[in-house]
This record gives structure tokens, C-alpha cells and sequence, in this order.
């Protein structure tokens, strides 16, 4: 079946499951977004371990979404794999430095004699919230801007500039990126909480949060957006790279699929944060989830398809590099894709098990009766 | 450019995470299936008191688990960030089984971990075993892919060289599947997890037996947890021969390094304990190879070749050559090798000009040296020689450990049985303190795969000094700095956690 078909296809479906995993990560970062309100929505001890709970019972998944996306990365672009992750060095550690910190707060934060105390593995959480995504979002932003690399006629590459990375933090696109990453984790956070938790107070204090986050949101956004259609992007021909003025406005017009799922993606997380304000719905999450799935999957397919750069050279235009001459052979492509097959089942046991775990909403007796809780 | 500090940096920062991670990986292979068996006898009894022996154990396999994932999400993303050309040169091959292990395993440790936790009274009690099982499964489909993408970089199979990419490409799923090196590496090394779960659990129990508290729920826990151990230890050896079969086939080179092995020899014995001479040096035949030793005779040959005559290759031969025993000299190889990147160059640069009937030319020389490429980056025949000393005793303390572990297991089971256990108070110790020793059986075992392969990243194809990343040296200082102290105080926090839940006990829960 896969065999059969054309290495430019294999390669284009790759990237599109690697844009959906890219997707389904970002949907997941509502866990982190929740690690940076357990001091805003939580006010006493009580509220704070039924806020961890309900998120350490998640964290996994996105932890996983991110090691899955390095992993498909690696094996269907491993070109892409090898320069941006040895390229961007220090945005990589930093960003893995969070995820460390984070995989062992949840389960030692409330147990005795934890030898760095319950607050340390609190900001741990926070920096994994904050920090991470915000690095993540930078990272995802140099994408679309690009990166300081050459490689040569072996395809082996360098980096050109010593800070390795770290310049992609003064890139305005980078940080707004990051910035709506961090403001939209935190508002799925709370959509998720209205949703996961039954507790009077938290719901209140969770509804006024979304509001706050909702505001810059929806600024940073809407300035992401704007940045994103006036800006130029690297185009290929024939292997030959060039910039090519409003690129990203003219590959939604060439795909209008992806800009149908652009906006229709942004108007169910709008729609999502209206009903949850002003309605007094606790269902916001789904609309928030599909839309955040629809948004980051255009934009990255975008970034993929229409003969565009995945990740443009600023030291040598001709380095840059597409989803064509980064990626995995055709029959590695091919074994690949069968491999693939395996996605809806992962979906299927992951959305079952959660259905079955969260039919009944988390509260703070259930938490006080649990002697592991986190 | 001398790269030789940025290589061994890299090198050291790898082994650092690694060998922390392998510190709580083996717990989580083995323990995950002992909470599995002590659930299913909780669920075929219905006894309650089954049921908190299980929590009190998944409460530990928690802590452990969590800094095993910690320590683990460095591991992939050091191969991009520190390993960059050998990503390219041979992610085409590598990628894949690790996109397989977060597909196939990862999801569902990560789904079922959580059911297991948090889904006792949420779910069925048959849904909740199943979890339980899933998890040990997911763990165990974990190990099984990075095994076999690590056994593939110890002998490379199911590929081909691409001239024009410059890279090794896949050509057969299968042979990376089922390449007995990999196969065999990994039924070792899972069982050597297997084994630390049931040391684990026998150690702590029996402390629990010393200090006379929670008598009947330590009896339990070492029965399960004995009869466990003992059937995968002996499965831990018989793996093991294998593994070491697989190297005197595939790494010659490794399996005289561990043997200590400088000079060849029909019906070779294995050194069963000895001192090796540090003032031996390689292709010198006048020093003796060590001050003192222990052998077992024949034992090598049959154990390596399944033949008490074969002949055992050692050091020198396989360095300079024998032409009795048709072994090429690493010079020759080195020159082939060089021949085949000469090859490649010329090729790329006539293509270039369109000279296709240079490249055709410089394709066909290249076909004819492409087996010898990785010999072609060397600049010494020593080069190949991996670190004797460390290989040597790490492999040793491996054994021997491995050896004492199948006793030990035996011990407790049979005083178990026999309801004299209590009383064995230095057999209980014995168990106890076999706990670190286990962990340094596991660490040594990998020290053996990894030192006694270099200088290859891929062997005979690749050297380490090829696939590293063109980094700055400080910036892999730092991170290594940063690692050490982040895992250092993570660790700490470990062991402090869990002794203190050892000490509050089952009773508590």
C-alpha cells in the first residue's frame, strides 16, 4: 500500500502526522498552563492539591506528546531532527530542563522528607508552565523565521553563531508565538479545570482567571496572526531556495483547506472562552481542544507544504531545509507509515480510558480520602 | 580540526545520562510485572491483604517510575542535540525504532500508568489488573525498541549506503527486527531488570524480617518476588551467554577486551578471576597479560563458539593481523577505508561538474571499499582497541554478581518454604545489601556494551569522533555541569522518599 506511493507523498503525510502529534501536543500543554495557576485560582492548601491532582492525573500525556514528536521527527525528518536540535542547543536543554523538573514534581511534592521541599517541586511546575512552553513557542516561531545554519554537500551542519539558539529569543515573531503558546495553555488550563473539577470556589476563582488570561490571549494572538500573513517566508524550486514576500498569506490562499481550519479552529476557541464566561458552560475545553488541534495543525501545515522552507537558513539561504531534502528514505518512509496505522488505536485507548476515569468530576473528598494523592 | 575533547565531553555527558537513567529503568522492568502477579493473586484470592501488599509496592515503583521518566526524555533528544551527524548519517535506521517505542510503548505506560494509580475505584477490578499488566507491558515494549535500535548500532544490519544523501538508509525492516545481536541484548538486559525488581523486593522485605515487623506481609513479598528472581536469573544467564556468543561472533574486539585477551589461543579459557597487568601494552609480547588470574579451560572457545577447539582471536591479532587465522590487519582496513572516502569524494565532486562517467567510475571504487568506511575516519590501528581495564573488570563484576544473585534467589526461596527464613539472619542481610549491588551489576553491564565498542558509534562503520555534534566545547561542559547537579539532587530526593515510605511500611497504608 504505502510502498506504492511517491516519496513526495510519503513525505508530505509524514508531515502532516507530525503536524497533528505537533497539534495534539499543544492541545496537551493545558497541564502546564494549570501549573502556573495553582498560586493565582488556588487561595489555601485544600484547593491547590485538588488542582494537582486533577492535573498530575494528565501530565503524562503531554510529556509523552512531546518525546512522540522528537520521535517521529527523528525518524521520518532526521535531517530536520539532526540540525534544529544540535543547532538551537541551548533552547533545547532549556526546554528539556523543564521537562525534567517536571516529571518528578508531581509525585514528590507532597511526600515526606522530599529533601528540596513541597515549594521547590511547586516552581519547578511553574517553570515547566512557564519557561517551557514559552521556549517551546520561541522554537516553533524559528520555523517559520529560521535558524543561523549551513550544512554541506554530506549534509552535515554547523551552527554560526556561538549563542546557539538563544538569539531566536529577540526575534519578535519567536516571543509573541511563545507568548500566545503560554496565555493559551493557561486558558485551556482553566476551561479544563471548569470541566474536571466540581468545587464552588475553585469554579469561581477559575472563571475569573479565564477572563485575565482570555484578554492577553486574544492580543497576542491576533498580533501572531497579523505578524504571520505580512511576513516573508523561504520558497524552493527545483531545490533552489529563494524568499518569497507574504508567503505564509499565499500558501492559505493556495490551501484554503488549512485557512478554513485556521479560522474555523479559531472560532471554536473563542467560542469556547465565550461560553465559559458568559454562559456559564463547563464544555469549553472540547470546542478549545478541537479548535487548538485545528490551528497549530494548519499553521504547521502551512509551514510544510506549498514547496515552503520547514526550517529556512539566515547564514546560507541554499541550507535551508524542506520537508524534500530532509527527509527519511522512501522505504524507511514506507515501513514507517504502516507503523502509523497504530495512531487511531493509541487515540481509541487513550480517549476510552479518560472517558472511564473521568466520568465521575474530581473533588476535594475524594482528594482528602486518597492517602496518594499528589 | 582536533575534536577529541568535544568527543569525549559528549561522550561523558551521554554516559552520565545514561547511567543515571539506567538506574531506575531495571526497577521499573521488573517491578512493574511483581505488582502485576501480586494484583493477579489479589484478584484471584479476593484477600484484601494481597491488595495492600500490591499498593504498598506500586507506591515505590511511583517514585522510582517518575525519575526513570525524568532521566529518560534526555536520552532521545541527546541524539539530535549532541549527536547530530550521527542522526543524519544513520537516522534513516536509528529514527524508526525509536518513533515505534513513544507510539507503541510510551502512550501506553503513560494512559494505563494513570488508571493504575488512580483507577482503583474508578474502574473494574479485571480493567484495573489489565492496567497493571499494560503498564508492565508498555515498559517492557519500551525496552524492547531502544534495544534493538542499540543492538543495531552494536552490529548494523538492513542497510545500504546512499552516496548521494551521504547516509546509511534502510532496506529491510526485518533484519533490524530480528538481529539476533539486538534480540539477544535485549532478553539480557530486560531480564537483568527482571532481577533488580526481585532483589528490590527481597532486600527491602527481608529488612523488614530483620526489624521483626510486617513478618507476614515480607513472607509473602519474598515469595512472589524470589520465585520471580529465581526463574529470570537463570534466564539472565542463559541470555547472557547468548549476548556474549553474539559478541565473540560480531565484536571480536569486545569479547577480547573483556576476557582480557592479548594474544589468540586455541581451547582458551575464561578467566575467572584475576589481576590484570597494567603494563601490558598492545602488540608487546614480551609482558604476561596479568599478575595473576583464575581460568576455567575451554570454557572461552565453547562459550564463544560453541567449540572447545575454536580459536579465540585476542588483541594483537586482531590489530595487526593473522594470516593463519585470515584475519585482515586494521592498516589494511584503514587504507581501504580511506580509498572508500576518497571514493565518495570524488564522486560528489564529479557529479557536481556533470561528469557522470567520473562519478559512475568513483561510485563503482566506492561499492567495491564501502564495507571498510568507518576504518577509513581512523589514524592509528590502536584506535580500535576499546579500554581493556574497564571493559575487563566491569564484565567481571558482572558475572560474578549475576552468579550470586541466581544463589541468593535460590536461598530465600528454599527457607521460604521451608518457613526457616525469619531465622536466616545473615541471609537476610545478604538480601539486603545485594539491593546496590544489583544496581552496580546493571551499570556495569552497560559500561561493558557501550566502552567495549569504541571507538564505533556504529561498529566498524562509524567512530564516535564522526558522529558527534560541531558544538562548543563549554556549551556541552554546561549542560554536563547542569545534569550532574539536576539528577544528583533528584536522586537524592529519590532515595530520601522512598526510605522514608520503606520506613513507614505497609501498615500505614
Amino acid at each position: 500500500m504505502f510502498e506504492n506511493l511517491s516519496l513526495l507523498t510519503l513525505q508530505q503525510y509524514w508531515w502532516f502526522l507530525i503536524s497533528l502529534i505537533g497539534a495534539l501536543f499543544i492541545f496537551t500543554t493545558f497541564v502546564q498552563g494549570g501549573q502556573t495557576l495553582l498560586y493565582k485560582i488556588a487561595k489555601n492548601e485544600e484547593e491547590r492539591d485538588v488542582l494537582v491532582a486533577s492535573l498530575g492525573r494528565k501530565w503524562e500525556l503531554a510529556f509523552t506528546g512531546l518525546v512522540m514528536f522528537g520521535g517521529a521527527l527523528f525518524a521520518a525528518f532526521p535531517l530536520f531532527y539532526s540540525v534544529t536540535f544540535s543547532g538551537a542547543y541551548y533552547v533545547w536543554m532549556a526546554i528539556l530542563f523543564c521537562f525534567i523538573i517536571q516529571a518528578v514534581s508531581y509525585e514528590y511534592r507532597k511526600k515526606p522528607n522530599n529533601f528540596l521541599g513541597k515549594r521547590t517541586y511547586e516552581t519547578f511546575l511553574f517553570i515547566n508552565g512557564s519557561l517551557g512552553i514559552i521556549l517551546i513557542g520561541i522554537v516553533l516561531g524559528s520555523l517559520f523565521t529560521g535558524g543561523n545554519f549551513i550544512k554541506n554537500d554530506m549534509n552535515l551542519s554547523a551552527w554560526t553563531l556561538q549563542t546557539r539558539g538563544l538569539e531566536a529569543i529577540l526575534n519578535p515573531f519567536n516571543v509573541v508565538f511563545g507568548m500566545t503558546l503560554f496565555f493559551l495553555a493557561r486558558v485551556q488550563s482553566s476551561l479544563y479545570f471548569l470541566n474536571n473539577i466540581e468545587h464552588a470556589k475553585i469554579e469561581l476563582q477559575t472563571r475569573l482567571q479565564l477572563k485575565n488570561d482570555s484578554i492577553f490571549f486574544v492580543g497576542f494572538f491576533v498580533m501572531l496572526s497579523i505578524m504571520l500573513l505580512i511576513m516573508s517566508g523561504f520558497s524552493y524550486n527545483n531545490d533552489s531556495f529563494y524568499i518569497e514576500e507574504y508567503k505564509f498569506l499565499s500558501n492559505f490562499l493556495a490551501m484554503p483547506i488549512f485557512l478554513i481550519l485556521f479560522l474555523s479552529g479559531t472560532i471554536m476557541v473563542l467560542y469556547a472562552i465565550f461560553i465559559s464566561l458568559f454562559k456559564g458552560s463547563k464544555k469549553g475545553i472540547w470546542f478549545s481542544g478541537f479548535g487548538t488541534v485545528f490551528v497549530v495543525l494548519s499553521l504547521l501545515c502551512i509551514l510544510g507544504f506549498n514547496n515552503t522552507a520547514i526550517y529556512p537558513s539566515l547564514s546560507d539561504i541554499q541550507s535551508s531545509l524542506s520537508i524534500e531534502n530532509s527527509s527519511g528514505s522512501h522505504y524507511s518512509l514506507s515501513v514507517m507509515s504502516y507503523v502509523s496505522l497504530m495512531v487511531p488505536i493509541v487515540l481509541g485507548y487513550i480517549i476510552v480510558v479518560w472517558r472511564a476515569m473521568d466520568k465521575t468530576k474530581i473533588t476535594s473528598e475524594e482528594i482528602q480520602a486518597d492517602k496518594h494523592h499528589y | 580540526m582536533d575534536n577529541s575533547l568535544l568527543v569525549e565531553l559528549s561522550r561523558g555527558q551521554f554516559a552520565l545520562t545514561a547511567l543515571y537513567h539506567w538506574l531506575f529503568v531495571p526497577l521499573t522492568l521488573g517491578l512493574s510485572f511483581i505488582i502485576a502477579i501480586m494484583e493477579t493473586i489479589y484478584v484471584k484470592t479476593g484477600n484484601p491483604e494481597w491488595k495492600k501488599i500490591t499498593k504498598f509496592w506500586m507506591g515505590l515503583f511511583a517514585i522510582n517510575f517518575a525519575i526513570g521518566v525524568a532521566t529518560g526524555i534526555i536520552m532521545e533528544f541527546e541524539f539530535g542535540t549532541n549527536w547530530s551527524n550521527y542522526s543524519w548519517i544513520v537516522g534513516d535506521l536509528f529514527g524508526a525504532p525509536l518513533a515505534i517505542e513513544g507510539l507503541m510503548a510510551f502512550f501506553m505506560e503513560s494512559t494505563f500508568f494513570a488508571v493504575m494509580f488512580f483507577g482503583w475505584d474508578k474502574v473494574s477490578k479485571k480493567a484495573h489488573l489489565l492496567s497493571t499488566w499494560l503498564v508492565a507491558i508498555g515498559s517492557n515494549l519500551s525496552a524492547l525498541w531502544i534495544l534493538l535500535a542499540n543492538g543495531w548500532m552494536q552490529h548494523p544490519v538492513g542497510m545500504k549506503f546512499n552516496v548521494d544523501s551521504a547516509r546509511f538508509e534502510m532496506t529491510n525492516f526485518f533484519d533490524l527486527v530480528f538481529n539476533p545481536t539486538a534480540v539477544s541484548k535485549f532478553l539480557h538486559t530486560i531480564s537483568s531488570g527482571y532481577v533488580m525488581g526481585s532483589l528490590f523486593v527481597v532486600g527491602i522485605s527481608s529488612w523488614y524480617l530483620l526489624k521483626k515487623r510486617d513478618v507476614l506481609f515480607a513472607k509473602r513479598s519474598i515469595i512472589v518476588a524470589a520465585s520471580f528472581g529465581l526463574i529470570t536469573s537463570i534466564f539472565l544467564i542463559t541470555t547472557g551467554d547468548e549476548s556474549a556468543h553474539e559478541v565473540a561472533l560480531k565484536q571480536p574486539l569486545k569479547l577480547a577486551a573483556m576476557e582480557g585477551l592479548y594474544e589468540g589461543e586455541k581451547r582458551a579459557g575464561i578467566v575467572a578471576i584475576g589481576q590484570l597487568n597494567t603494563k601490558k601494552e598492545i602488540g608487546d609480547t614480551s609482558q604476561d597479560e596479568f599478575i595473576w588470574k583464575i581460568e576455567i579451560p575451554y570454557a572461552l572457545s565453547f562459550l564463544g563458539y560453541r567449540d572447545f577447539n575454536a580459536f579465540v582471536p585476542g588483541i594483537n591479532e586482531l590489530v595487526y593481523g593473522s594470516k593463519e587465522h585470515n584475519i585482515e590487519p586494521v592498516s589494511v582496513k584503514m587504507t581501504k577505508g580511506k580509498i572508500a572516502l576518497n571514493a565518495l569524494r570524488t564522486y560528489k565532486d564529479t557529479k557536481k561538474i556533470g561528469n557522470k562517467e567520473g562519478a559512475k567510475i568513483a561510485l563503482k571504487e566506492f561499492r567495491m571499499y564501502e564495507k571498510y568506511l568507518g576504518y577509513g575516519y581512523l589514524k592509528d590501528p590502536k584506535q580500535i582497541v576499546p579500554p581493556i581495564g574497564i571493559t575487563f573488570y566491569s564484565f567481571h563484576i558482572m558475572v560474578g554478581l549475576g552468579s550470586w544473585f541466581t544463589a541468593l534467589f535460590l536461598l530465600m526461596l528454599y527457607f521460604s518454604m521451608v518457613g526457616k527464613i525469619e531465622t536466616k539472619k545473615l541471609l537476610l542481610r545478604s538480601a539486603l545489601f545485594s539491593i546496590p549491588l544489583g544496581y552496580i551489576a546493571g551499570e556495569t553491564g552497560w559500561i561493558v556494551a557501550e566502552v567495549g565498542r569504541q571507538p564505533w558509534a556504529i561498529q566498524d562503520m562509524l567512530p564516535v569522533g564522526i558522529a558527534t555534534s560541531q558544538l562548543d566545547t563549554n556549551a556541552v561542559i554546561i549542560t554536563m555541569s547542569l545534569f550532574t547537579v539536576v539528577f544528583t539532587a533528584l536522586l537524592i530526593a529519590e532515595i530520601k522518599i522512598m526510605l522514608t515510605q520503606i520506613k513507614i511500611g505497609y501498615k500505614e497504608d
